[in-house]
């Protein structure tokens, strides 16, 4: 808030800060912060991690990128509206155990299998990383969004 | 090792209720913060602390943590951050539109219907 | 195994419809359709609930497949299928009252799907077997009461929004430090499971009576009981009238549910201390609400003391934890569900055609709506409990209970508040359809058919409710069984072993 800034001695708070620094190092390590979360991403199922820590942190080095660079920089690098990330997240998340029915399962039910990928050996298959991409999807879209929100607001 | 995790969520919450009873909003919101993470720390001392155990049961496995704790706080982690990210977004609001983030100074205002 | 997919439509149609109307953008008029034809399915679905639970019992469906006490289970008996088929017609009858009364801007901004959101929630809450996955369904339906309780972003909202989202913040933190003590002494979230887990259970029973005060603390905010309602007269005043409505007809009722629920199935050994300091908390919250029910003169704050009084009553019937207290607590939750939320509407009606809350300002109404007037007469006469309407069975057999089980003082506050209530509503009565004059001409032109087709829909069914209490009575005879013989709930257990 402005005024707990302009007590601690702030006469003037600067509205955006052009730092090559930064910028530069943003762009490297935006990609890092990406890999990483995918790797956290797919880590979850044995491992820990999973679509709630990989969706937080792919939301973060796009929030890097905010700081790094302004807004409008940013909705030009990424087109999305995070409402419909939101929604296509719920729907990913919330349709797949409906589909179950289909198998005649009870909801939530789980398939799962090995499959043998030449580079990588086996591999294990389950029907659950696909409810994760819509946390995924759910979770860096309302992080997003919320933090949108507020640097709308401060205009 | 329960008594100290059992000591830390006290201090914690303690420490929520004195950042609660102050007036600045912004203290108000690390005060629920900070209840939340001392309930969890709670409820995660509550299926009794095991060192370097799996929380997998299986046949080759004797011992094993209890995982669903551990199930249960992720939940509530998750709940938590979607309520703290709504309560930030809320006193920016009211920051912007009551001119305050002094909950006192807040009292007056009028209703309007 | 049991593939039914019955059991969690009531929780996926409002739930999918919300999705559906978030990928549509701000089309307030789609959206419209869609969450009125979503209030359809889902009373379909509800009726049908009922109709095949009445035949062959509680209905279970387990998910993922996990066995029953060790995954999440989904129990509806008859109680939750009663409460899910109230809801669905409340909910159905606010969004066509929405269409004409919350105006387009919020409706723009994501009203529809909000409110199906929270109707989700609530479903969930009513129908979950499993005491965590009752707090994930609280929060849902919290969250989504924050957004609405905000929406718009007067001054009053912001205020009155943040003190609620802070008290309910508080209260639901504590409901997962109780589910934290509860697990380390019983070991399972299963309600079903814990019930029989605490019944072969031979130690010291003390630490269930403390837990019995966490949660009833956690319980009452929700609720709105006596020490802890301080928040609800204010907060309840701040939003538009339909959100007031689906708020004062619902939420207040999940609290009470939890309450039934937690204090039938876990906390029974120390009936003697936990279910008395219930009755007492019941007791003085009528009190208090009867007293704010008298003082104010303000239309909307007289209805949401009310609510006090309402929820006072209900949680006697089912401290009682006899047959006759818990069905007499079920017919009255059903009925003041319907009746808050017709009572709100009307009032709604009056305050948006002539601009003005306060009844004493107002008079002589009735000459320009007399459907209204009487219509408004015929709610209050069934909030007060007057004989063939369907306030007065929940009253009775409450009152039957009380006497049966020597708490004449009880009994004799639950009469008394009666008065209190019928003196309040007519006096609205009085004051604004029948006393002198007022000035016609400063009546505001709205449409008012869709506002008074859902107003005088709630109280026509609540008529309709009143006069088939006695055929309806098999369906309470069954809701109620779960709560005064726990052992039937949790017979779905005890039958797949």
């Amino acid at each position: 808030m402005k005024s707990t800034l302009k007590k601690a001695g702030y006469s003037k708070v600067q509205k955006q800060v052009h730092d090559v620094f930064l910028q530069f190092t943003s762009k490297v390590i935006f990609f890092i912060i990406i890999l990483f979360a995918f790797k956290l991403f797919f880590a979850g199922h044995y491992t820990p991690g999973g679509g709630f820590v990989g969706g937080l942190l792919a939301a973060a080095a796009i929030i890097l990128l905010l700081i790094a660079f302004d807004q409008k920089t940013v909705e030009k690098m990424l087109p999305i509206d995070f409402r419909i990330l939101i929604a296509t997240g719920l729907v990913i998340a919330a349709g797949l155990p409906t589909l179950s029915f289909l198998f005649g399962t009870p909801f939530f039910t789980h398939q799962h299998t090995y499959i043998t990928v030449p580079v990588f050996g086996e591999v294990a298959l389950h029907s659950a990383v696909i409810f994760d991409v819509g946390v995924f999807l759910t979770v860096a879209g309302t992080a997003l969004l919320i933090i949108k929100l507020i640097a709308e607001e401060d205009d | 090792m329960e008594l100290i995790t059992i000591i830390l969520s006290g201090i914690l919450i303690g420490s929520s209720v004195y950042m609660m009873l102050s007036k600045s909003i912004i203290r108000i919101i690390i005060g629920t913060a900070l209840l939340s993470h001392g309930v969890h720390l709670m409820l995660l001392t509550m299926g009794r602390l095991k060192q370097g155990n799996v929380p997998v049961l299986d046949p080759e496995v004797s011992s094993y943590t209890d995982p669903l704790p551990q199930a249960l706080i992720l939940t509530a982690i998750v709940i938590a951050f979607a309520l703290t990210s709504y309560i930030l977004v809320l006193a920016l609001r009211m920051y912007r539109e009551l001119g305050t983030d002094n909950v006192e100074e807040m009292k007056g205002v009028p209703h309007d219907d | 195994m049991t593939t039914n997919i019955l059991p969690l439509l009531p929780i996926m149609i409002p739930f999918f419809a919300g999705i559906i109307m978030l990928f549509m953008g701000k089309r307030p008029v789609w959206h419209r359709v869609v969450s009125g034809i979503s209030g359809l399915l889902m009373m379909l679905s509800a009726v049908w609930l009922v109709i095949s639970i009445y035949r062959n019992g509680t209905i279970v469906t387990f998910l993922g497949d996990w066995m029953a006490p060790f995954g999440i289970s989904v129990v509806i008996d008859m109680a939750a299928a009663l409460l899910l088929l109230t809801t669905s017609i409340i909910a159905f009858l606010i969004v066509v009252y929405s269409f004409q009364s919350i105006g387009i801007e919020r409706e723009k901004y994501f009203y529809y799907p909000m409110v199906l959101f929270m109707i989700a929630g609530v479903n969930g809450a009513f129908s979950t077997g499993d005491i965590f996955n009752m707090f994930v369904f609280f929060e849902v339906f919290l969250l989504a009461s924050y957004v609405l309780i905000t929406m718009g972003g007067t001054r009053v909202q912001l205020q009155e929004g943040f003190k609620y989202l802070l008290v309910n913040l508080i209260s639901s933190n504590f409901f997962v430090l109780g589910l934290a003590y509860l697990y380390s002494v019983t070991g399972s979230l299963n309600m079903a499971d814990i019930y029989l887990k605490l019944e072969d259970y031979d130690g010291n029973m003390v630490i269930m009576t403390v837990l019995a005060v966490v949660f009833l603390f956690v319980f009452a905010t929700k609720a709105g009981l006596f020490p802890l309602f301080f928040w609800l007269p204010g907060s309840y005043y701040a939003p538009p009238m339909p959100i007031i409505a689906l708020f004062g007809a619902l939420l207040t009722k999940v609290g009470v549910y939890a309450i039934a629920r937690t204090y039938s199935l876990f906390f029974i050994e120390n009936q003697a201390f936990t279910h008395q300091a219930l009755l007492l908390m019941a007791l003085l919250t009528i009190i208090m609400g009867s007293i704010g029910a008298l003082a104010y003169t303000d239309m909307k704050k007289i209805i949401i003391y009310n609510i006090l009084i309402a929820v006072g009553v209900i949680i006697v019937g089912f401290s009682m934890m006899d047959e006759i207290g818990t069905i007499g607590a079920m017919y009255y939750l059903i009925h003041d569900m319907i009746i808050k939320a017709a009572l709100f509407m009307l009032v709604g009606f009056i305050i948006y055609r002539t601009g003005k809350a306060d009844s004493e300002h107002l008079g002589g109404l009735i000459r320009k709506h007399p459907v209204t007037g009487w219509m408004f007469l015929v709610a209050g006469f069934a909030l007060a409990g007057v004989p063939p309407l369907s306030g007065f069975y929940g009253k009775f057999f409450i009152v039957q209970s009380t006497f049966d089980n020597d708490h004449y003082v009880a009994g004799i506050i639950v009469l008394v508040s009666s008065l209190a209530v019928l003196i309040s509503v007519v006096r609205i009565f009085m004051n604004v359809f029948w006393r002198g004059e007022m000035d016609f001409s400063t009546l505001k032109p709205i449409k008012t058919d869709k506002l008074l087709f859902a107003s005088i829909g709630l109280v026509i069914v609540s008529v309709a409710f009143g006069l088939a209490a006695d055929l309806l009575y098999p369906f309470f005879e069954m809701a109620a069984s779960s709560f005064h013989d726990p052992a039937s709930y949790a017979s779905y257990l005890t039958e797949v072993e």
